[in-house]
């Protein structure tokens, strides 16, 4: 088969069963989209901005386990995406982005529309390449998603010269099978004798914590994990990437843990004996201060990626591999073991998270005549039987969703946890949606962060998706705002919303349905009438109570034991707690 | 404390790049790096001479690997090693006694005076870096007219070798 450049382009997606591209043409990519046009086999979905193409093809990766594709032109398309490019850097979510490039020969000459994306972009991925060759395209296009997939995942960026593309020079086409790179071996199975030397640690435990994050989710490896912990009968909190990998509803969770965490989860891991942190790469948001970070604890951890351990914390029996395999092999060695557990001293330690739960940290008042944002989560759980995808925006919003809607499902929660890109949300509902067409998609947002990528409610109708946008607005950038109050002696610099559209009207004139919900007796109502409507996007405006704030809190460089926490929930201090 | 580390990575455009970024994305030290070809022409060795608590070295170690045109890294500091540097210097020789004085201090530090041109004198030395720098304080400061350095370079002794 003789092709062009632009058609391998095009053919290479289709051999690794590629069904949406997300893209936005231009100069430098126009063969491309000629080849595009000539073929139905990838979809191709048009955007309104760069930004929103990659969250859009990030939200597809992160619900679906498949790589994301976006195609962008050089130059400014290809510096838009770099916001998206890195949020996907930093979540380990595999993407695959094609930037046109000027001319070979107009290369280093600030040509028209000339960035180096392959520099820019450097930093925010795991792999790049400039194609220099058409000979080169189709074995370059697989080593893009075998890099992109494999491994740690992440974004992997492809620069592709205009010229390279010329649909004049038509060459062999052949998609490689394989691909073997000598420099790169992820490795996937676990050292055994570092596991059996865990599950040894394991069985000794008094006051054992599992700690698991988003490489849970990434390595498929929900099924495992909660057989794990529910065998063992641990203790498992979650980081917000990690949210769903084990159900909410589980016996054994105690909540997300880090700055918005729940006590009985952050304190669990103060007073903790053993951790087992599993695909979780202690991040500062998860940490808090590191000096007294579990301080009494033992550490077990579980990673993909060497360089994630020992990054920021020491840990006593590091695994590389994937979760996946490790949870496998352990288990395997766990039947294997002729001991158990301590079942007197976990009992002692779950009679201590107990008193710690109690305290009911996540309390908020149900009798306000004021919106409140937790309850409009709560409502929508309800609504929508726990079961639907949600992406959300950043900030203040994005915690009560992760606090309150309790995943029960991986790859259900879509956020954007390392970066923090407002944004996100709406585009990466329409990847989700696309990729779920008969499932209930809903955005959660802040009028804030929506404006950030409300463009993308004209891609929304363009491809049908009936997104539900909740909006909770609180006419502040509330995370911000709160950050002030507690910090900035209530300075409320630069973070108030002024100057709001309506919208209402904005939806509608974006084609959609719009509603304004001001009563918390309406929220309910509201959103089962939103949902009953299947097949529109219904855009929410919920007005919201402006002071609420997002608790517990630990302050920035604060251990797990120095919460913030409504002054209602505060517990009673055990003094009957025994530490080793 | 001060390591080498040896970076076999392949030999494309950018990869230098993609080092010479992680260092300075990182906020890793960098004391020197130097880069060329190896007898197998599909592969550059760099040689980066870097400070840094265990830890950091670590995490260095790590960060090298995991980038994807890297193929193979070591510290060979952590072993036995040769180290090498390359310096030329060019210095003032006008005054006959100079002359004299660089001819004795070359062959006390088994250098080369390599060129001569104008009454200036290019004296190139081999070695570890206090060697070298040993040498530039025995010349007279007001006399060198300019320095070049490689670098440090290194390999490990005996049969421990950096191979894919």
């Amino acid at each position: 088969m003789k092709l062009s450049g632009a058609e391998i382009v095009i053919q290479s997606l289709k051999d690794e069963g590629v069904e949406f591209v997300f893209g936005y043409p231009g100069g430098a990519v126009l063969h491309i989209y000629d080849a595009i046009h000539n073929q139905s086999d990838v979809e191709h979905i048009l955007v309104r901005h760069e930004q929103g193409a990659t969250h859009a093809a990030d939200g597809y990766a992160r619900s679906t386990g498949k790589p994301g594709v976006v195609l962008v032109t050089s130059g400014p398309g290809a510096t838009n995406a770099v916001t998206g490019i890195a949020t996907a850097h930093l979540d380990s979510i595999p993407l695959v982005v094609i930037t046109g490039q000027v001319t070979s020969a107009f290369i280093g000459s600030d040509a028209f529309q000339e960035v180096d994306s392959v520099g820019i972009s450097r930093p925010c991925v795991k792999h790049n390449f400039l194609i220099k060759r058409v000979e080169d395209i189709a074995e370059t296009m697989k080593k893009a998603f075998h890099i992109a997939m494999t491994g740690r995942p992440g974004p992997v960026v492809v620069d592709i010269p205009k010229d390279i593309t010329d649909p004049n020079i038509k060459i062999d086409y052949e998609y490689p099978k394989d691909i073997s790179i000598r420099s790169y071996n992820p490795t996937v199975q676990g050292n055994q004798k570092q596991i059996k030397k865990a599950v040894e640690m394991i069985i000794a435990a008094k006051r054992p914590m599992i700690y698991s994050g988003g490489g849970v989710v990434l390595s498929n490896a929900s099924e495992e994990l909660t057989a794990f912990t529910d065998r063992l009968g641990f203790p498992i909190t979650q980081t917000l990437m990690g949210l769903g990998a084990y159900p909410a509803c589980g016996k054994n969770y105690v909540g997300m843990l880090g700055m918005h965490g729940t006590y009985e989860a952050n304190m669990a891991m103060h007073d903790c004996d053993t951790l087992i942190a599993i695909g979780a790469r202690f991040d500062d948001r998860v940490t808090g201060d590191l000096e007294q970070f579990c301080p009494h604890a033992k550490i077990i951890h579980i990673d993909i990626d060497p360089s994630s351990i020992a990054k920021n914390v020491q840990v006593d029996v590091p695994i590389v591999g994937d979760v996946k395999h490790v949870l496998v092999d352990m288990s395997k060695e766990l039947k294997l073991s002729k001991t158990t557990p301590d079942e007197k001293a976990l009992a002692s330690w779950w009679k201590q998270i107990k008193k710690w739960t109690a305290g009911n940290c996540l309390r908020y008042d149900k009798n306000s005549a004021l919106i409140k944002p937790q309850f409009v989560v709560e409502e929508l759980h309800k609504v929508t039987n726990g079961d639907a995808f949600v992406t959300s925006d950043v900030g203040q919003h994005q915690m009560f969703a992760a606090q309150f809607y309790g995943f029960n499902k991986p790859r259900r929660w879509i956020n954007s946890g390392g970066l923090g890109t407002m944004g996100f949300g709406l585009p990466a509902a329409i990847g989700v949606q696309l990729a779920h067409r008969e499932e209930m998609v809903a955005c959660i947002t802040g009028e804030a962060s929506i404006q950030m990528c409300i463009q993308e409610l004209s891609t929304a109708l363009q491809y049908d998706l009936p997104i539900k946008v909740i909006m909770l607005n609180n006419r502040y950038m509330g995370m911000v705002r709160q950050w002030q109050e507690f910090f900035y002696e209530s300075r409320y610099s630069q973070s108030y919303m002024e100057a709001l559209p309506d919208f209402v009207k904005l939806t509608e004139s974006y084609g959609h349905v719009g509603m304004r919900i001001e009563k918390p007796a309406d929220v309910n109502s509201a959103l089962t009438e939103a949902f009953a409507m299947k097949d529109k996007l219904v855009f929410m405006d919920f007005i919201t109570d402006q002071t609420e704030n997002v608790y517990p809190m630990i302050a920035a460089g604060k251990g797990h034991h120095e919460m913030h926490l409504q002054e209602e929930c505060i517990p009673a201090q055990s003094s009957d707690r025994e530490l080793a | 404390m001060r390591h080498i580390i040896s970076v076999l990575i392949e030999n494309e455009a950018g990869a230098l790049s993609r080092v010479a970024g992680l260092f300075s994305a990182r906020g890793y030290n960098i004391e020197s790096l130097t880069v060329a070809v190896t007898e197998d022409d599909s592969l550059s060795r760099m040689t980066i001479i870097t400070t840094g608590s265990d830890n950091i070295i670590e995490q260095i170690n790590k960060q090298l690997n995991k980038l994807v045109d890297v193929v193979k890294v070591a510290d060979i500091s952590n072993g036995s090693h040769i180290e090498r540097e390359l310096m030329m210097v060019k210095i003032d020789a006008a005054e006959p006694e100079v002359k004299d004085e660089l001819q004795r201090l070359a062959d006390i530090f088994k250098g080369r005076i390599i060129d001569v041109s104008d009454n200036i004198y290019t004296v190139e030395l081999t070695g570890e870096g206090e060697k070298l720098n040993s040498f530039l304080n025995a010349v007279d400061d007001k006399s060198i007219i300019e320095t070049v350095r490689s670098g440090a370079t290194g390999i490990a002794r005996g049969k421990k070798a950096l191979q894919v």
